[in-house]
């Protein structure tokens, strides 16, 4: 069925991409990327999803578009070609928010405008996308944008339970738990917290992970 | 062709910001539209919100709903100017909203030539006078709409917003707590208009007809705040007071 010379489009090789960054190279995790912003819009679940799905759609399409015009590219001004289609991208997506989830994106405020600035991107970019086909690199940007998501989601699932109890805005946690004394935690809220909870998750990934450890 | 030429290096970024710049003034010209809806939808709901008035209701759209209610509670709304007279015009409520869009324009006149906008609500024969006030505060604009009763002396809500003060500290100025403060405050002490002062220290203005404790950690948006509210409502004066005699 497959043609000799082109590999399926999910092959197992095509399929690592996806993958790996969720778990094997994640990149808030394992390469330590993009903490800032994942310390700041995960106080509550809805706000992260929709900064991980940004974060996601911006790098899977500018991977592409590098990917695409990487031959073209004069090496002395890559960088500066890979900032106005990173930048290009993060104002449609925030252009959009605005239009159509006016109260998420007063929620991430400028977060989004600094997804320019999210080491995962140019990272990509530059190690990726430089050197490899168009579909490759779309697949390696959906990866890494999943496996940014992932932690913010599990971050701002966790947060927004013990934090504010609720979940997606819905109350979880009953009303009868507070008049039986029990009292959210307002440290959830806070970023210090949030970066012990990214401190737990990797404490908890490498423990599962052994080829993570340093020796 | 050489790709590390100057002239190859100059043609392609003069053609790939370009393609850019199109994309993205094609997408803000559509978007346009949609966007100033939410803010205007946002303003709306602040304006409700002051005189107590906005109800959410789940299930329907929120667009609809703040529209549909704004439209039955918001009786009366046009500008006045310095001299406290109200601006005649063919359509005083859209002309009101347009100031109110662009505040900063309208601060920035003169005292003399300046038309700022009043919205009169009226919910079960209460009457509210809302006047919206605009400032900066230390990151960037703050603002807020502050509800008269209609004695036009004390106040009976007040609801703040920002664009981006610092979240915990000075951005609490937009939480119902901050707000809820100011009801039942007095602009006047005596006859003598004095505003609403913001002082610093929880618990320092209790019993203080005429202030409001600050945000602990938040002193130069609290500070943005008072200067905010006693500079416009000042503007707001002579027809504040016209209103008052006129009701005596």
């Amino acid at each position: 069925m497959s043609n000799k010379e082109k590999e399926p489009l999910f092959s197992a090789k095509n399929m690592k991409l996806l993958t790996g960054p969720l778990n094997q190279n994640n990149p808030i995790t394992v390469q330590i990327l993009g903490i800032c912003s994942a310390l700041a819009v995960t106080a509550k679940l809805k706000p992260a999803f929709v900064m991980a799905l940004s974060v996601t759609v911006v790098c899977a399409f500018s991977n592409l578009i590098i990917s695409l015009i990487r031959n073209t590219i004069p090496s002395r001004i890559r960088i500066i070609v890979q900032l106005v289609v990173v930048a290009a991208l993060v104002i449609l997506v925030d252009q959009i928010l605005k239009a159509y989830v006016y109260d998420v994106s007063k929620q991430l405020s400028v977060f989004v405008g600094l997804i320019i600035t999210n080491c995962i991107l140019m990272g990509r970019l530059e190690a990726f996308a430089l050197g490899n086909k168009p579909w490759q690199s779309f697949l390696d940007g959906i990866g890494n944008g999943m496996g940014y998501g992932l932690i913010l989601i599990i971050l701002g699932f966790v947060r927004e339970l013990l934090g504010a109890g609720t979940l997606w805005g819905y109350r979880i946690i009953p009303e009868s738990f507070y008049e039986a004394g029990y009292v959210n935690n307002g440290l959830m809220l806070l970023p210090p917290m949030a970066l012990i909870l990214v401190g737990i998750i990797i404490w908890i990934h490498r423990s599962k992970n052994k080829s993570l450890c340093e020796k | 062709m050489n790709k590390q030429s100057n002239t190859y290096i100059i043609v392609y970024s003069i053609v790939l910001v370009v393609v850019v710049a199109v994309a993205l003034a094609f997408t803000a010209m559509k978007l346009q539209v949609t966007q100033q809806r939410n803010i205007e939808i946002e303003k709306k709901t602040d304006i409700l919100n002051s005189a107590g008035l906005y109800k959410e209701e789940p299930g329907t759209d929120k667009n609809k709903a703040v529209e549909t209610q704004y439209n039955t509670y918001i009786k009366q709304s046009f500008l006045v100017d310095a001299q406290g007279d109200v601006v005649q015009s063919a359509d005083p409520a859209a002309e009101a909203l347009k100031v109110l869009n662009n505040m900063k324009a309208a601060l920035s006149k003169p005292e003399t030539e300046r038309e700022l906008p009043v919205f009169i609500s009226e919910k079960d024969g209460k009457k509210n006078y809302i006047f919206p006030v605009y400032g900066t505060g230390l990151w960037g604009p703050v603002w807020g709409y502050i509800a008269m009763n209609s004695d036009l002396k004390t106040i009976s809500g007040a609801v703040f917003a920002h664009k981006g003060e610092t979240p915990g500290l000075g951005a609490e100025i937009a939480t119902p707590a901050f707000g809820n403060q100011f009801v039942g405050k007095s602009i006047f002490k005596g006859d003598q208009y004095v505003g609403i002062s913001v002082l610093k220290g929880v618990g320092s203005s209790q019993g203080n007809d005429n202030a409001v404790d600050a945000i602990s950690g938040g002193t130069i948006t609290s500070r943005a705040v008072q200067s905010m509210i006693i500079d416009n409502l000042k503007f707001y004066l002579p027809y504040i007071l016209k209103q008052q005699t006129a009701a005596q």
